[in-house]
């Protein structure tokens, strides 16, 4: 299935730079005229995926993180997070709810509430190429047809 | 994002204002912090109603938060947590923590009956 419309965009991974992450993609997704809370659950699963690469993929540098997020007829919407940094050991592990390497202020929740708040999560990753993230969300259709 | 604090006796509010991820929680964390440890006060109240935007940062400010005041032998509270915070409070396990102000209200009711 070809996507409706993407976009792609590629920032420094500074902190600062969650919040533009899930608004930019919030502001995209805009087209599939979500519901209020399709959207927030949307820029909360984001805003995981894009604290994970900062805090987790360059730890001590900045580095690229690429989003690309397509739209397609049925209401899907795709985001993928992606950066080149450290990669995971071991991503089943990762998954788990509560896990953390972030030490103590983290909640170990990113991969749970990314899988909560969407319909599919895939995670690619190898160590010292960097890791993928990729989620999928059904936007419902509120009426007839889509742009 | 914004912080309103507000002492009265022993006990400190936290108003948060905005949208609370990781790149804001760090400096959020440190000024609840030192309030707390400068008013000596037993009881902190975080009130979540003007916040925006909150993930799982927020679960994590929450968790220290609840450390530092237990271990102080003091008491945390939240108040107005929105749907989605509960929804993650779930993910963590967390529901039946003596911290959620309405939350706790409802399991003290669903178990009395």
């Amino acid at each position: 299935m070809k996507p409706i419309n993407e976009m792609k965009m590629t920032f420094l991974s500074r902190s600062a730079n969650e919040g533009f992450a899930r608004a930019a993609v919030a502001a995209f997704a805009a087209q599939l005229d979500p519901a209020v809370d399709e959207l927030a659950d949307l820029r909360t699963a984001v805003s995981e995926a894009v604290t994970n690469a900062i805090v987790h993929a360059y730890p001590d540098r900045l580095g690229p993180v690429t989003l690309t997020v397509k739209l397609y007829e049925n209401g899907c919407v795709s985001v993928q997070v992606r950066d080149r940094g450290t990669g995971i050991p071991d991503v089943a592990r990762a998954m788990e709810p509560l896990y953390t390497t972030g030490g103590e202020e983290r909640s170990g929740l990113g991969f749970s509430v990314m899988q909560s708040f969407t319909d599919r999560l895939r995670v690619r990753s190898a160590p010292g190429k960097g890791t993928a993230v990729t989620m999928e969300k059904y936007i419902a259709p509120r009426v007839k047809g889509r742009v | 994002m914004q912080l309103e604090l507000e002492r009265e006796g022993g006990t400190l509010t936290a108003l948060l204002i905005g949208e609370l991820d990781h790149h804001a929680a760090s400096d959020i964390r440190r000024r609840i912090d030192t309030a707390v440890l400068s008013c000596r006060c037993n009881h902190l109240r975080l009130d979540l109603s003007r916040l925006s935007f909150m993930d799982s940062s927020g679960i994590g400010l929450i968790m220290g938060r609840y450390r530092l005041m237990t271990s102080m032998g003091g008491r945390l509270t939240v108040e107005n947590a929105g749907d989605r915070l509960e929804r993650m409070i779930r993910l963590a396990g967390l529901d039946r923590l003596p911290v959620w102000n309405e939350t706790q209200e409802r399991n003290d009711a669903c178990e009395t009956h």
